[in-house]
């Protein structure tokens, strides 16, 4: 993606990445001097904040994906792709609290939403096609009721969908947060399930890099992408594509469903939440992009985590200000194209 | 009623009454006349609201019936105005309250609203079309945050209360019947203009780049201008609204702009219909009706289920709202022949081959 | 065209003025609360706490039937007023009942000076100046605020639990400043310190970063989140391995968290908290109201203390028309006379009234204690008889400790 210009400017760049990491190495592995911590609360705080910046991004990434491989092939801003996080949690806890195995919720988050996506595409976008303004009011109406009728089955309790015991507790980085009296070493213990999610993020996203870019199935996405007219004229069946992608991304905000309950928990309300998450995150990143999408999220969550614990009275906004700014200095978004 | 279907059109024939329409004439007669048969709580909780509701719709409408942009951030366009009425008019929160008289405060703040609008419709017109819709309600959830917390100006979560309407020329504005009138003349004077604007050579240039920007670009239109002027306008009646919102309340706080009411807003516009200024109001009324009355026929429980579904039903069956299913019904009844703008449906893409019109 | 006179008759005659039937036998009642959005099941449980009161009266009230009219808000003061004004100016209601949250009592407070022919009588709201500053003359408050809730849980973290350094977490809106308000101006009046208060905003998920910035010298922390956001705190704390025990606000504690699915957390056991109700209290009339409660439909185990302020209110609204014999044709003056001088015994006490209109209670200390089948539940502790709005301090003294805000109180 990155086609290097100049030789110099490589070079530039190389040493800028190798300062970069020398400074990066030393925050991580050297006992802070007091002026660092000061400025910075603890080394422990700093660490956690950006470790769980890193980790939500993951599950940022994880909605934010879904929706921006609908929204890049078919045009469509699917407003109802929060509600589809949450119906997707739901049924994670529904499924895991009933047969007792996370990891089936997880499968089951999946596959209803997908086929969910698939209704969605067959009864509903595919009579509308071509007309994008009103497949975005459907799905902003869909939303509307889905929310409603999720509040009337699972009330406004709030839910969490328990957790086995193998991905529970915390581990311990080789992270030096401190030293005690007596030099005995404070590492830094981090939730070893917030770990697997950012692992899970990223296999899932490694995954849809090679489905979109090593498959049959992932060449008629990006040829739909380029150019749905031809696509649909070179004789392939688009509405197959069209179903497929829509499995895919609601499939997708169903598992980000489940792990978000997990690691979270679920509630009414969280719905719009996701959404706007995902939007700021492809905004930002640049629609249509998976790449982008990983991007934005990296940026929204670490956003998000480090404004909390810096300037919490506007940690929130802070996400809004770099989704204005990208949006002034490159409006298609980081890996947008026009 | 014909007016309604040929509105878009300019119409410079005909006599005076004739340019007004009997229609429009019938309906500004009962509107003046209301407040003598209809209760307080009718001609204030549903008439004047619902009046102030079909604003800020209309003015989501020039964007959307006009100019293709749907924008989700006429109710923070809004939301600033009523900020602006609270914080440097009278409140009794305590915090601000400059007390600037109404006959500065007002236009300030309708100004400083519309100076918005232009903004949010410099940002978004960085990208085109689908896009805007996206960014739009991004910049109004990232304003409600931005009232929600911070204390300095917006007084947070709690916002602003007391904020009372003036009483001049002797009269409480705030009492049901003038105040009434306040919303209703606010609202005829949105409207004609609206209507008069539709009509001029700056609205049908903005029809025109609605449907296709890229052909009036190439004609040496200055197509980023045209809409962000639109964008301007519409904070205008959008200000106006938010005024009048927050007199209509007493009060502002950050969950009088939230996303539900953001939605809201583009809920009422779709479901009166987006082709002509007149339909904003009649999505106000219905969707107004239902809110305060849902209580008593299904339950307030399922209020939202009843507006989405009414709103899924109105996107299925007649993009353009009620007031395409009065054409409808009108249509069968043989008549000049109609042309079918289409404002919904012109959305990004395919649209220029869609339909040809000759305006 | 027929058709359409039709209609215009039935357009005209819904404009006209609120329907006047039967006015004579019935006495009709507003019961403001959230039946919708996220805060329904509260408004719920508010409504059983407030039917639970009609039923003592077994549906009349000094000879009339009492018909009850709901209203509907989501939790916002715009949507609260709406719905009040329908219940006054459509129904036609003389007394209101409602509403539930904070913001929604001072927008009611504020409605209530323009209506002053109409009594107003508090839901589960417990905004300090809902009736502290500035209050309306006709909105009476039965139930106890949120400042007066914290009663006695300062001086017992102090002095029992030895608590001398606590950090605190609280929601950034007026109802968690309230609470800390009133912990600390107690807290802090025994000698105790906060050195750091993190205010997070409200719908916060995800904690674990406020969490490893609290001070790690600090003896406790006083956390004052609700509903959802009091879950995944208590969650990600655990999670995240945190030693320091626990200070609960009112709501951070209650059923709706101790009740919630998934994984009950052993880190809330023993965590110390105060508010108007006690789980566990063993008085008869406690156990009676229970009792009462649980014959409404769906209701929980045991009564959240919006269903018991709802239940007071109410109940204080019947007998008030009870004496007055349901009397409010002088546009209710005698019934608030009648309210102003009430005193009677709720299942949580005996109930008064202050020169502004608020209540004086008893306020519960509770601690946290599993029972055997493994679910939460809250102990009484201690009973901090008949709190005032100013928690024992002149109210001239109190008022001079200003508004609840971020930085008010502060004792470092």
């Amino acid at each position: 993606m990155l086609a290097g210009g100049g030789f110099s400017r490589r070079h530039v760049w190389i040493l800028a990445a190798l300062v970069g990491a020398a400074v990066v190495a030393w925050l991580i592995f050297a006992i802070w001097p007091a002026w660092l911590s000061a400025a910075l609360i603890s080394k422990r705080a700093f660490f956690s904040a950006v470790l769980n910046g890193l980790t939500l991004s993951g599950l940022y990434f994880l909605v934010a994906s879904g929706f921006t491989l609908v929204f890049g092939l078919m045009r469509n801003v699917n407003l109802a792709h929060g509600s589809l996080y949450l119906l997707g949690a739901y049924i994670g806890y529904e499924v895991t609290s009933r047969t007792g195995y996370w990891l089936f919720g997880v499968a089951a988050g999946f596959a209803v939403l997908a086929v969910i996506g698939v209704a969605m595409q067959v009864f509903v976008f595919r009579h509308l096609e071509g007309d994008d303004l009103r497949q975005t009011l459907v799905t902003l109406g869909i939303s509307i009721v889905a929310a409603d009728l999720m509040l009337a089955v699972w009330t406004g309790t709030t839910y969490q969908i328990p957790i086995p015991s193998w991905l529970d507790g915390a581990v311990t980085l080789p992270i030096v947060t401190a030293v005690r009296a007596n030099g005995e070493l404070i590492f830094l213990r981090y939730t070893f399930f917030r770990l697997v999610v950012l692992a899970t993020a990223i296999v899932i996203g490694i995954g849809l890099w090679f489905m979109l870019n090593r498959t049959r199935v992932g060449m008629m996405i990006r040829a739909g992408v380029d150019d749905r007219a031809m696509l649909s004229a070179s004789g392939i069946n688009v509405h197959a594509v069209f179903a497929i992608v829509f499995a895919v991304g609601a499939g997708l905000a169903g598992i980000a469903g489940v792990i978000g309950g997990s690691v979270l928990s679920v509630a009414p309300g969280e719905d719009v939440r996701y959404l706007l998450a995902s939007l700021v995150v492809v905004i930002v990143g640049g629609m249509g992009s998976i790449t982008g999408a990983a991007i934005g999220a990296l940026l929204i969550g670490l956003a998000e985590q480090i404004g909390l614990v810096y300037f919490p009275t506007y940690g929130v906004v802070l996400t809004f200000v770099i989704m204005v700014a990208v949006l002034a200095l490159r409006p298609q978004g980081i890996m947008g194209r026009l | 009623m014909s007016e309604l279907l040929t509105a878009a059109r300019p119409r410079l024939d005909g006599t005076f009454l004739e340019r007004i329409g009997l229609g429009n004439i019938a309906l500004v007669i009962f509107l003046v006349i209301y407040p003598a048969v209809a209760s307080e709580f009718f001609i204030v909780q549903i008439g004047a609201y619902s009046l102030i509701w079909g604003m800020l719709a209309l003015s989501l409408m020039i964007l959307a019936g006009y100019g293709g942009m749907v924008s989700m951030a006429q109710i923070s366009i809004a939301g600033v105005a009523g900020y602006t009425v609270a914080i440097f008019g009278m409140n009794h929160t305590g915090v601000h309250g400059f007390g600037w008289p109404f006959w500065i405060l007002v236009p300030f703040a309708v100004l400083l609203a519309a100076l918005v609008a232009g903004l949010i419709g410099l940002i978004s017109n960085r990208t085109e079309g689908i896009y805007t819709i996206m960014i739009t309600l991004a910049v109004a959830t990232g304003f409600f945050y931005f009232t929600q917390q911070n204390y300095a100006l917006f007084n947070g979560h709690s916002g602003f209360a007391g904020i009372e309407a003036p009483k001049f020329w002797g009269i409480n504005w705030r009492a049901p019947v003038p105040f009434y009138y306040l919303c209703l003349g606010c609202a005829v004077l949105s409207y004609a203009a609206v209507l008069y604007a539709s009509r001029s050579a700056y609205g049908l240039t903005l029809q025109a780049v609605r449907d296709n920007a890229r052909r009036m670009r190439a004609l040496g239109y200055d197509v980023t201008r045209h809409k962000v002027v639109a964008y301007f306008y519409s904070g205008l009646i959008a200000g106006l609204g938010g005024v009048l919102l927050v007199w209509f309340n007493g009060r502002i706080s950050p969950g009088t702009i939230d996303v539900s009411a953001a939605i809201n807003v583009l809920v009422i516009a779709v479901i009166g219909g987006m082709r002509h200024p007149i339909g904003p109001f009649l999505g106000a009324v219905v969707v107004v009706l239902i809110q305060t009355f849902a209580i008593d026929v299904v339950g307030a429980e399922r209020y939202n289920t009843l507006i989405g579904l009414v709103f899924l039903l109105i996107v299925f069956a007649s993009p353009d709202g009620i007031l395409g299913l009065w054409e409808k019904a009108k249509l069968r009844a043989p008549r000049e022949q109609v042309f079918q703008l289409d404002p919904l449906r012109a959305g990004v893409m395919s649209i220029t081959n869609r339909r040809k019109r000759n305006i | 065209m027929r058709s359409k006179i039709n209609y215009a008759l039935a357009l005209a005659g819904m404009l006209m003025a609120p329907a006047m039937a039967s006015a004579q036998d019935t006495m009709k009642i507003g019961v403001l609360a959230t039946f919708e959005g996220a805060f329904t099941v509260l408004g719920e449980d508010g409504m059983r706490g407030a039917m639970t009161a009609v039923d003592e009266f077994h549906g009349m009230v000094g000879g009339k039937k009492i018909e009850i009219i709901k209203g509907s808000s989501d939790a916002s003061p715009d949507s609260a007023v709406r719905a009040a004004r329908k219940l006054v100016e459509q129904d036609g209601v003389k007394v209101l009942v409602g509403p539930l949250s904070g913001d929604e009592g001072l927008a009611i407070k504020d409605y209530a000076k323009t209506k002053p022919d109409v009594t107003f009588l508090n839901g589960s709201s417990a905004a300090q100046d809902t009736t502290l500053r500035d209050p309306a003359p006709n909105f009476f408050r039965f139930s106890t605020d949120g400042a007066q809730w914290m009663a006695g849980l300062g001086n017992y973290v102090y002095k029992e639990k030895g608590y001398k350094r606590v950090a605190t977490v609280a929601e950034d809106y007026s109802f968690p400043y309230t609470q800390v308000f009133g912990f600390m101006a107690e807290f802090c009046k025994a000698g105790g310190h906060v050195p750091a208060k993190a205010w997070v905003p409200i719908g916060t998920k995800d904690y674990s970063s406020v969490i490893a910035a609290i001070p790690e010298d600090v003896d406790a922390i006083y956390v004052a989140l609700g509903g959802a956001d009091a879950v995944n705190f208590l969650t990600q704390y655990e999670q995240a391995g945190g030693k320091a025990p626990l200070i609960g606000g009112s709501i951070t504690v209650d059923q709706t968290v101790l009740t919630s699915k998934g994984k009950i957390h052993d880190v809330l056991i023993g965590t110390p908290s105060a508010g108007p109700t006690a789980d566990s209290n063993p008085s008869p009339e406690w156990k009676a109201f229970v009792a009462a409660y649980k014959k409404q439909p769906g209701a929980f185990p045991v009564p959240s203390l919006f269903a018991h302020a709802y239940y007071v209110n109410m109940k204080a609204a019947l007998l008030g028309l009870q004496q007055v014999g349901d009397d409010v044709s002088d546009g209710g003056a005698k019934l608030r006379a009648a309210l102003s001088k009430l005193v009677f015994e709720t299942p949580t006490g005996k109930v008064s009234l202050d020169e502004n209109r608020n209540a004086i209670a008893d306020i519960f200390l509770t601690e946290v204690v599993k029972l055997p089948d493994g679910t939460l539940f809250n102990k009484l502790i201690k009973v901090t008889p008949q709190v005032n709005q100013t928690l024992g301090i002149p109210r001239d003294e109190f008022l001079k400790l200003g508004k609840v805000g971020r930085e008010n109180p502060s004792c470092p």
